[in-house]
């Protein structure tokens, strides 16, 4: 049995990183190379692609930005997600189903939809290319989805320890922070990782809302394509980099998602 | 079961409230405003009603993008949420390797969409690409911008290797928050391996494969950028799911009227059915966790 499931992750494995292999050899080849000839490794093996990445401003600037917007949107859909799942996991109330089925529809809605209204609200504001305008933009799916799977989480926790821990003179906030996170570390860690990945793929809203100073990275990638044709080794390159932050990121909730359910700390 | 009611609950919710009025309800009010109006200019705009309501729900291509969209979503359901799961099930527990499979499961869903499909494009083509030489090697005529079905298929495992991780992420969290008490209670009693995936994985993972089995079915749903860059909605109509269908018209014919109203019978859809499977799923929940009490 043992020996079945590794053999199959094996494959899984192989499957989910051949396209990924071939990404990371298009940006070490040159853009002839890749459209004249069918080549495992880089014939003539180059770094140019990502030299072009690191030295020009226009391109380094997307990352920066980008990593800028996601960590607000981020940090805000966990924040206002957390105590609103405790209250759709805990208690009933008026609505509560209701409620709960409507912030899921919020993703539902196609995003091209939204670009007009989205617009020209922002402009009202005054906050169109700005970091804070893409990271309120993408609250739309990720702050649903932030409820939903913290609830997920939350709902498997007993309601003996949130009880036990009032008569034992806890307040809400102090059991909350110190009792409740820590034993849906898992959930919080894998929302992050899923609200982080969301707004850092998302083109659309994000392309619509910036020209200059908040440019995501997603959106200077589509540059590549020109008059002069496409220019896949430099996209390839860019696309290889892109992976780098959510790597890094999973890395670090990693411990989070694999402890799981730590029952001997109560 | 039954959660105690309490009305204060409300404060709790708040936050997510307001975040989620600002950015979703308010746009959503101007679509449904454009809707009903022909707008002309900026300045000239005329009220029809619903007829652009009418016109859209006879439009006969619209329905052969929603019964396309319909088969690609539940094919999509049907392979990433057991391969998913399975997936969740052989993925290592504790040690280095937890962490490499999991880093290296996760890397797909990084990729921003527009390069998923970009390469995607050289990947699958028979001349430069791993998959599409490797097939050809294979004895396959394989192309995936002469054929239909081969364009199709080649979406769809494209969708597969991009979103199967979503739901195996899900899952893996989902079965790492099952105390080991249950597996030695599990031992103990002298299950097989199926009962314990059936009476206590399967249940612990329900919440999870739930937001999974919604998450990847709305998404489907909406899925755009991929296909598009890749094929371009062809060979013929053979990819052209509702979501492009929806922006050839709204940005192809800058029709904004018609595209609102498109907009909003799309998006009942989607509501309409992730309803059901929602509904659905709670049921099934249900009656297992009845029929647990009474065995």
């Amino acid at each position: 049995m043992i020996r079945k499931r590794s053999v199959f992750l094996a494959a899984y494995i192989v499957f989910a990183l051949l396209p990924i292999y071939w990404m990371v050899n298009m940006s070490f080849k040159t853009n002839a190379e890749i459209l004249s000839s069918f080549s495992v490794f880089p014939q003539h093996f180059t770094w140019e692609n990502y030299r072009t990445i690191f030295t020009d401003v226009s391109w380094y600037s997307g990352y920066i930005n980008s990593l800028i917007y996601v960590a607000i949107n981020t940090v805000i859909a966990i924040t206002v997600a957390l105590p609103a799942a405790y209250a759709f996991s805990r208690y009933s109330f008026l609505g509560d189903k209701h409620v709960f089925f409507w912030l899921l529809t919020n993703r539902m809605t196609p995003p091209a939809v939204f670009l007009l209204p989205f617009f020209q609200l922002y402009s009202t504001l005054g906050i169109m290319d700005t970091h804070l305008g893409v990271a309120l933009a993408h609250l739309v799916f990720n702050v649903p989805l932030a409820v939903w799977i913290l609830e997920g989480f939350m709902s498997g926790i007993p309601r003996e320890i949130d009880e036990t821990a009032y008569i034992d003179g806890y307040t809400f906030p102090r059991f909350f922070l110190t009792i409740f996170l820590p034993l849906i570390k898992a959930g919080v860690g894998v929302t992050a990782f899923f609200c982080f990945m969301f707004s850092w793929v998302e083109l659309l809203l994000a392309r619509t809302l910036t020209s200059v100073n908040a440019k995501p990275i997603v959106a200077t990638m589509t540059r590549t394509v020109s008059a002069a044709g496409m220019d896949w080794a430099t996209l390839a390159a860019a696309g290889v980099l892109t992976i780098v932050p959510g790597a890094i990121v999973i890395w670090f909730v990693r411990h989070y998602i694999a402890k799981g359910f730590a029952m001997g700390r109560v | 079961m039954n959660k105690p009611v309490n009305q204060k609950a409300w404060w709790l919710i708040l936050p997510v409230f307001l975040c989620v009025a600002f950015s979703a309800v308010l746009p959503l009010m101007t679509v449904v405003n454009y809707s009903v109006q022909d707008i002309i200019s900026p300045e000239r705009r005329v009220f029809v009603g619903t007829e652009w309501f009418s016109a859209v729900m006879r439009d006969q291509d619209l329905h052969e993008a929603l019964w396309r969209q319909l088969v690609f979503s539940f094919s999509v359901l049907l392979v990433e949420i057991p391969l998913g799961v399975m997936l969740a099930l052989s993925m290592p527990a504790t040690g280095w390797k937890a962490s490499a499979t999991l880093v290296i499961v996760a890397l797909s869903l990084l990729i921003p969409w527009n390069v998923v499909g970009t390469i995607w494009q050289i990947f699958g083509r028979a001349d430069i690409g791993l998959l599409g030489a490797g097939l050809r090697k294979l004895g396959f005529d394989y192309s995936y911008t002469g054929n239909a079905a081969h364009a199709w298929v080649t979406v769809l495992i494209m969708d597969v290797w991009h979103w199967t991780p979503l739901v195996a992420l899900l899952g893996y969290a989902g079965l790492r928050s099952i105390p080991d008490a249950y597996y030695q209670a599990a031992q103990i009693d002298g299950a097989s391996k199926l009962a314990v995936f059936r009476y206590i994985q399967l249940p612990k993972m329900r919440g999870v494969l739930m937001i999974a089995v919604l998450l990847r079915f709305m998404d489907s749903f909406m899925i755009y950028t991929e296909p598009f860059v890749l094929t371009g909605g062809g060979p013929g109509n053979a990819t052209t799911f509702l979501s492009q269908y929806l922006t050839q018209k709204a940005v192809g014919q800058f029709d904004l009227g018609p595209a609102a109203a498109f907009s909003l019978i799309y998006f009942l859809i989607i509501l309409l059915l992730c309803f059901i499977l929602y509904n659905w799923m709670q049921a099934v929940g249900t009656a297992d966790k009845s029929e647990g009490v009474h065995a």
